[in-house]
Parts: C-alpha cells; sequence; structure tokens
C-alpha cells in the first residue's frame, strides 16, 4: 500500500515535472483549456447576474383578485387567510373598496367628481404576491385558477406577459449555456486527449521497458492520468483568473449604470459552487481525456525483444 | 523449471520462426541458445518474455503454463523475470539509479528497501558509485552492466539475456558472462541467445542448438556444424 501511495505522489511530481520542462507548450495547452472552460463560466455568472439583477421585478408579481360588488369585507377577510395558508404564496394584502376609493380620490385628481358618486364603484381587492420560486408560468397559472375558483371572485388579472417571456429568455441562456459548456467540454476532452497521444508517443520506449519489468497498465497509465488532471486544474485556475479579472473590470460601470436607473446592484462573481464546479470540470475533463487517450494508445505499445 | 512442449511459433507474415521444439531447462541451470540467424534463439526468449504467444505446443515456466496465463497476469509474471538485451534499453534521461530502480518501483518496493537492492546490483556489475551518472556517460560496456543490473535488482527466478555481448569486446564480453554464471550459482534460471561461440566454449554449459525453428541438438560437447556467424 504504501510503494503504492509513494508511485501516486512520484507519478504526481513527475508530472508536474515534465509539465515544468516544456513550459510554453504547457502555457498553450492550458490556455486554450482555459478559454473553453471561460465561456461557460461567463455565461454562467452572466445568467446569474440576469436572474440577479431583474429578481425583484419577479417578485414584484402581483395577482390581482377582484370581488364581485355584495361581497362583505369579513368573507374578504377569511378568503384571504385561505389564500396566505396556500403553498407559493409570500404575501397578501387587502384593499378595501374604501381604502381604494380614497386612494383614488387622492392620487387621480378626480376627487371632485368622485364626490359626485352615490355610492363606491370600486370592488374589494386582495393583492396576492407569489413566493420568488413559484413566479414561473405554470405556479402563476395554477394560481390564477385556484383564486379564480372562488364564487365570490369577479376578476382575476396575473399581469405575467413579460414574467413569461423573461423566464423564456433565461431558459433559452440556461440552454444555450448547456450546450456551450457540452460542446467546449468535448472540446477541451479532445484538447486533453491529444496533448496524452503525443506524450505517450514521445515515451513509448519508457513504456515498452516498464510493460517489460512487469508495470501493469495502470502503473503506466497513472502518469498521464496525473499529467491530464494537472492540464485541467491549470485550465480551471486560468478560467477562473480570467473571468474573475472580468468581473473586476466590470464592477464599476454596472454600478455606474445601475445607479442612474436608481439601483443599488452590483455585479457578482462566481460563487463557491460554481468555482468548485469550474474545478471539478477541468479535473474531471482533465482526467477522462487522459484516461481515454491512455486507453487508445497504450493498448498498442507492448515491449519489443 | 522451463518446458517447451512441441512448439511452434508462426509470426502474422506466415513465417514459423519455431517449429514443434521441444526442450527443457531446470531451475538454477545455466543454457546456451545458439543457432543462426533467424535459427529462432530470439523468439524462444519471446515466448518465455511473453512477448509472443506460441501458435502451438505449451510453454510452462516455474509450473506456469504460459498459454493459459490470463493478460491481466503478466505483470506479475514478468517481475519473475529479468531481460537483458543487446541494445540495453536504459532510460536516457534517468540517471543509472533510476534505470536500475524500475522493476523495483513497478513492484511497489520502499525506499530504503530500494536503496539498498540497486546499490547492491550495481556492486555485483561492478558500477558502485555511478549510480547518478547518465547512461551516456557510460561506456557501452558499463551500459550493458546496468542493463543486466536493471535485470537482477528484483532477484528474478529466471534470467533471460538476447545477445548481451553482442557489442562487448571479447574480454568484456567474458565478464558479463561471467556476471551471468555468479547468477546462476545462486539459483537463478539463466538462458543466454548468443552468437559468440568463444564465450560458450569458455563456459562449458549445456547449449540448445536451434536450426530453421527446429532444436538440433542439446548439450555441452562442441558441435561441428556451429560456425555460427551473424
Amino acid at each position: 500500500m504504501r510503494g503504492y501511495l509513494t508511485h501516486h505522489a512520484q507519478s504526481l511530481v513527475g508530472s508536474v515535472g515534465r509539465l515544468a520542462r516544456a513550459p510554453f507548450a504547457t502555457a498553450l495547452t492550458i490556455l486554450v483549456i482555459g478559454l473553453a472552460l471561460a465561456l461557460p463560466l461567463a455565461l454562467e455568472l452572466f445568467v446569474a447576474n440576469a436572474m440577479s439583477a431583474t429578481g425583484g421585478f419577479t417578485g414584484a408579481v402581483d395577482v390581482s383578485v377582484y370581488f364581485k360588488p355584495d361581497v362583505a369585507m369579513t368573507r374578504v377577510q377569511q378568503l384571504a387567510h385561505s389564500a396566505r395558508a396556500r403553498a407559493g404564496v409570500a404575501a397578501v394584502q387587502i384593499i378595501s373598496a374604501d381604502q381604494a376609493l380614497q386612494e383614488f380620490r387622492q392620487y387621480s385628481g378626480f376627487g371632485t367628481a368622485l364626490q359626485a358618486l352615490g355610492s363606491n364603484p370600486l370592488p374589494n381587492v386582495l393583492h396576492v404576491r407569489p413566493a420568488a420560486d413559484a413566479t414561473a408560468p405554470a405556479d402563476l397559472d395554477a394560481l390564477k385558477h385556484y383564486l379564480a375558483a372562488w364564487p365570490e371572485v369577479d376578476l382575476v388579472q396575473v399581469d405575467s406577459e413579460w414574467v413569461l417571456r423573461f423566464n423564456a429568455i433565461l431558459d433559452l441562456l440556461r440552454r444555450v449555456l448547456g450546450i456551450a459548456a457540452l460542446l467546449l467540454g468535448v472540446g477541451v476532452l479532445a484538447v486533453i486527449g491529444n496533448t496524452i497521444r503525443l506524450e505517450i508517443q514521445g515515451r513509448r520506449t519508457e513504456i515498452e521497458v516498464v510493460r517489460l519489468v512487469g508495470g501493469s497498465t495502470g502503473f503506466v497509465r497513472r502518469p498521464f492520468l496525473y499529467t491530464g488532471m494537472l492540464y485541467g486544474l491549470g485550465g480551471a485556475l486560468l478560467a477562473w483568473g480570467m473571468v474573475g479579472t472580468a468581473v473586476l473590470v466590470l464592477q464599476a460601470p454596472v454600478a455606474n449604470l445601475s445607479r442612474l436607473y436608481g439601483s443599488s446592484y452590483a455585479l457578482q462573481g462566481a460563487g463557491p459552487e460554481v468555482i468548485a464546479g469550474v474545478f471539478g470540470a477541468g479535473l474531471g475533463l482533465g482526467w477522462l481525456g487522459a484516461w481515454l487517450a491512455a486507453a487508445r494508445h497504450l493498448r498498442g505499445i507492448e515491449p519489443r525483444a | 523449471m522451463i518446458l517447451f512442449e512441441r512448439v511452434t511459433k508462426r509470426y502474422p507474415n506466415g513465417r514459423e520462426a519455431l517449429r514443434a521444439a521441444s526442450f527443457s531447462i531446470d531451475r538454477g541451470e545455466m543454457v546456451f541458445l545458439t543457432g543462426r540467424s533467424g535459427a529462432g534463439k530470439s523468439t524462444v526468449l519471446k515466448l518465455i518474455a511473453m512477448l509472443e504467444r506460441p501458435t502451438r505446443g505449451t510453454v510452462i515456466v516455474n509450473g506456469q503454463n504460459l498459454g493459459a496465463l490470463k493478460s491481466r497476469h503478466l505483470p506479475a509474471y514478468r517481475r519473475t523475470l529479468g531481460v537483458v538485451f543487446q541494445e540495453h534499453r536504459l532510460l536516457d534521461d534517468r540517471p543509472v539509479f533510476d534505470n536500475v530502480a524500475l522493476p523495483l518501483v513497478v513492484a511497489g518496493a520502499a525506499s530504503a528497501e530500494r536503496d539498498k537492492r540497486v546499490r547492491a546490483a550495481l556492486d555485483q556489475v561492478g558500477l558502485l558509485g555511478k549510480e547518478r551518472m547518465l547512461p551516456n556517460e557510460l561506456s557501452v560496456g558499463e551500459q550493458q552492466r546496468v542493463g543486466i543490473a536493471r535485470a537482477v535488482v528484483a532477484k528474478p527466478s529466471v534470467l533471460i539475456a538476447d545477445e548481451p555481448t553482442g557489442n562487448l569486446d571479447p574480454g568484456l564480453a567474458l565478464e558479463v558472462m561471467k556476471l551471468f554464471k555468479r547468477f546462476c550459482d545462486v539459483g537463478v534460471t539463466v538462458i543466454i541467445a548468443t552468437h559468440d561461440l568463444h564465450v560458450v566454449h569458455e563456459f562449458g554449459q549445456r547449449r540448445i542448438v536451434l536450426e530453421d525453428g527446429q532444436i538440433q541438438g542439446s548439450g555441452d560437447a562442441p558441435l561441428p556444424s556451429m560456425s555460427a556467424t551473424r
């Protein structure tokens, strides 16, 4: 066991040494991998920031429930209580007909004209605010059907057109992100696989000798797996650095822009989960690319007498 | 013990390198394989080292039927062998110590054990003190001795050598053969394929004579037909 662990350590150190001895080639390979990982990372941050920046709007979707004119306030309060108890509802506000008339009189500029009315024409209204995680079109539609099913209700109005469009754009971006990540992941596999293939060819004599003295396929493969993982790790580090730098550069202009719109929004960098994901992807793709190349190209190398 | 029973080896190009060859070599015996180029000497060694598999017949080494050996058991089997080539097959970018230590690294030997055994092997071949040198800083004879040290460092039960003195002058060739004899004296089975009849006669060990893939004779008497040349 100790010898096995020692060989792992030797393979790792040997791989670091080999990469360091060819700095230009190593840097080029890491640059390509870094760019391939940086693009989906940047897209992920863009989507996350777009969601974060517009999160307030999404949360502000209100469902207005207009009651029939003869529904008593006690019944409205009972129904408001029922709405509050429903999952996916963040808040329910009652606007009584009197309160609505008073506000209308105050803000509309028709105060004098309204005094001519014999009775209050406005209904009692509930403003139902969905929870932040329940603003998907399907959730809003379900809530609308639930509220409209009350016999006391005259009209349920959901201003969700723009929410639907916005969610569709975000969904499209998420899919683009997924496809880009997949394609670039395949690209990283190809780059690492080809680099490892060249290294296997360059170390053919050594592989033959190791096999001759009893080295197993796992033993022969190990240094190449470490090399692949080091490439992936280097690429992930570079991608993180590039996107992190871009976030730093864009932070001030974005803050300035949002200030002009009266917002205090600040550009968000990659969180720990995203960073862990990038490093995991780099290491995983490096390992897989190296493993595939080793499986394909080591098979043909047997010792010669 | 090594046993060849009616072994035939046909290569993909159709050439039959061995034809129903049968012979046995006792444990701890030193044997010379002799014959002209293309007689089948190297094929015998390749079959023992499992670099090739027989087309027909049975090869048994230390009780193990090599025809039935599964690929996953091949590395463990090869660790019981020591192999010496005419071209040394040393890794030029690594010092002598690392070249000799390679079979021990593969076997997972601990660092201290590795250090001790590499020094002992280098001492046996007279190269102690040259551990840090690169192979291309050594003479051809020294490189051959590094190859021998690498072959014996893991204490193999069988040592096979293909033309180990091919590039050496007669004096050095004799020295190398003496080394092999010393390993044989401590119980290692040694099989040497060689053209060099001078060293064969010098040592008087048993010979297995091959001609066109067939065993022509076996014994320690001089064979008149053996004016072998490369």
